[in-house]
């Protein structure tokens, strides 16, 4: 987990992306180390996608640099793209042919025999739990399965770097934990993986670092619990909205930030649990509770409660 | 970019390997799976042009160049069945590939490029004008309008014809802004090709500048020409023009599809 870029597997320095005069990335730096799980978060057009193709060399860069394994993006895309397995954030699965044959024929402009091909992919529909689908066309999957064989073609070239772009994106949690389950193996195996997710409790569980990006340009970077801590605290506290303890915890606690999301307020304080037991002690009212603080706490904190358009 | 370098770029020459035919492979593979349903229009169609037109309308046109209406026009449907394939396959059939079915995105993530998806799917609408063209040459051979055995020529130059015309495909398939556009090739550029190419009356009938016009902007007008004298064994110098036409235009729209793909999927 070093922070050390010159021996990170993928570097990234002063990268660029721009379409047109839009500017989607604007020059970050970061590096991932091999063998861990990085998180790229941030809001919805943050560029989160554009700073990943980039990665698999499918996008070329406006300016700056980009090493994968020691190779330029820019010169070497061949022998990248064959060590990386991407999940996309679009539905790209051929809707052509069955499950099991979109692995074979993925695999095929891989150089993979078929005879190697078809044993990896009786391996993946069994891991994944899709072994009654293997002959259905793509077509006559629910949206959850798709993400699944998209995993799995992500996976049928054993990629030394996984990219994961909302993996569990429209899966349901039994789905979601599997992914999950294979992501920490795979893992082990040191596999390096790259993940964007708008799941923060996904994020928190499975990366050992990560970056908030907004606007294409980082924000934030470090180990998921050291952020929570930096910017939101060990806890925060959380009451159904009234006007009466409202005026109380401006006036009492004027360093205390406050905020109102769906009926609540949300007290985030350096001493919660202070607060906590004051408010109880002068309303005397249920339903205040006292919670861990979270990644979503921090991720909303640093990028705003604006919607992105 | 000025103008000028802008048209070169046209013509850089793309990086290919035996990759492109993995590619190839991915739409051969699709076509076989349907086999039957795909050989039945390519041999249904000329059935309807040869007794619909050749019999038919026969009956009230003079011989052509010498020769009876239905043997006249028979090699020049096999000719446009080169043509109809290739294109329809690098137009509509290579759009939804592109747009709608992403199929792109998905390949040029694996160690094959892009440029070498493009070239597969010309390659491929070649081959589709190979497989269509050689079903309607059975048909006409069937019917007896095969004087030659030259004729046995006609599959292998399928092939080159079709990479031409996948090729104008592609080039359309690269600037169009969706699916409905291509309208206007084929309403605009091929319906008049099948008609003035010498398919149904000999070019020579034409008024001199339409002659002119077809020769230069319509590739159909060679194909025909070398289609139909192989099929009757009609060998002349004249000939050469035809073939020249199509091995110099082949490679530069060949070409030319693949960097304007290329400019338009790369962003
Ligand atoms: N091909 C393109 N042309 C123009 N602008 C683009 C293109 N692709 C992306 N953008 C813009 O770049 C910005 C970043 O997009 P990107 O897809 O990287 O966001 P993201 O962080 O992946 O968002 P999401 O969470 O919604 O997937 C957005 O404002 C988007 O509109
Ligand atoms: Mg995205």
């Amino acid at each position: 987990m070093s922070q050390n870029t010159d021996d990170a597997l993928i570097k990234a320095k002063n990268l660029t992306k721009k379409y047109r005069d839009f500017t989607a990335v604007d020059s970050i730096n970061f590096g991932i180390s091999n063998g861990e799980c990085f998180g790229l978060l941030g809001p919805n057009g943050a560029g989160k996608t554009t700073t990943i193709k980039m990665i698999q060399c499918v996008l070329p860069l406006t300016a700056g640099a980009l090493m994968v394994a020691g190779m330029d993006v820019t010169k070497r895309s061949r022998e990248i793209k064959a060590m990386i397995g991407i999940a996309p954030q679009e539905d790209n699965l051929d809707p052509d042919f069955t499950v099991v044959y979109n692995l074979v024929v993925y695999a095929r402009y891989f150089d993979i025999p078929k005879t190697e091909s078809l044993a990896r992919a009786g391996q993946l529909l069994k891991f994944m739990q899709l072994e009654e689908k293997r002959d259905v066309l793509i077509g006559n999957l629910s949206s959850g399965m798709k993400r699944r064989v998209i995993l799995m073609r992500a996976l049928i070239n054993q990629p030394q770097i996984l990219i994961l772009d909302e993996p569990t994106t429209g899966l349901d949690p039994q789905a979601r934990h599997l992914i999950w389950d294979k992501i920490k193996r795979l893992k082990k195996q040191g596999v390096t993986i790259v993940l964007t997710t708008h799941y923060m409790e996904e994020a928190a569980h499975l990366c050992d670092r990560m970056l908030i990006m907004d606007n294409g340009k980082i924000i934030e970077e470090g180990n998921p619990e050291t952020l929570v801590k930096k910017h939101v605290g060990e806890e925060v506290l959380e009451v159904a909205y009234d006007e009466k303890v409202m005026d109380y915890l401006k006036s009492s606690f004027p360093e205390a930030k406050l905020e109102i999301v769906n009926d609540r307020i949300q007290v985030f304080s350096s001493q919660p649990r202070g607060l906590f037991t004051e408010i109880l002690d002068k309303f005397s009212f249920k339903g205040a509770i006292l919670r861990n603080a979270n990644l979503e706490d921090t991720f909303l904190k640093l990028t705003g409660r604006r919607l992105r358009e | 970019m000025n103008e000028k370098a802008y048209v070169i770029s046209i013509f850089n020459l793309p990086k290919l390997s035996y990759r492109m035919w993995l590619v190839w492979r991915r739409n051969f593979d699709v076509f076989m799976k349907t086999y039957l349903v795909n050989f039945i229009p390519p041999l249904v169609e000329p059935l309807f042009y040869l007794v619909g037109l050749g019999y038919g309308l026969g009956g009230f046109v003079q011989p052509q160049e010498g020769l009876r209406y239905i043997a006249f026009i028979a090699p020049a449907l096999v000719a446009v069945s080169m043509m109809y394939s290739s294109f329809f396959e690098c137009t509509y059939a290579s759009f939804i590939r592109m747009y709608y079915q992403k199929t792109f995105n998905a390949i040029i993530a694996t160690p094959v490029n892009l440029e070498e998806v493009i070239a597969g799917e010309i390659l491929w609408g070649a081959t589709k004008s190979f497989i269509n063209s050689s079903i309607m040459l059975v048909v006409v051979l069937i019917f007896g309008l095969i004087t030659s055995p030259l004729f046995l020529l006609i599959p292998p130059l399928s092939f080159l014809i079709g990479i031409l015309f996948a090729s104008i495909a592609m080039c359309f398939t690269a600037i169009i802004p969706n699916i409905d556009s291509f309208n206007y090739p084929s309403f605009l550029y091929i319906t008049p090709m099948f008609i003035l190419s010498g398919t149904f009356f000999t070019i020579t009938g034409l008024p001199q500048p339409i002659q002119i016009f077809a020769k230069i902007f319509f590739p159909l007008t060679h194909a025909v020409a070398l289609s139909r004298a192989l099929a009757l064994g009609r060998i002349n110098s004249s000939l050469l023009f035809n073939l020249g036409w199509i091995l110099i235009a082949a490679p530069v729209f060949f070409i030319a599809a693949i960097n304007l793909m290329k400019r338009r999927l790369i962003k």
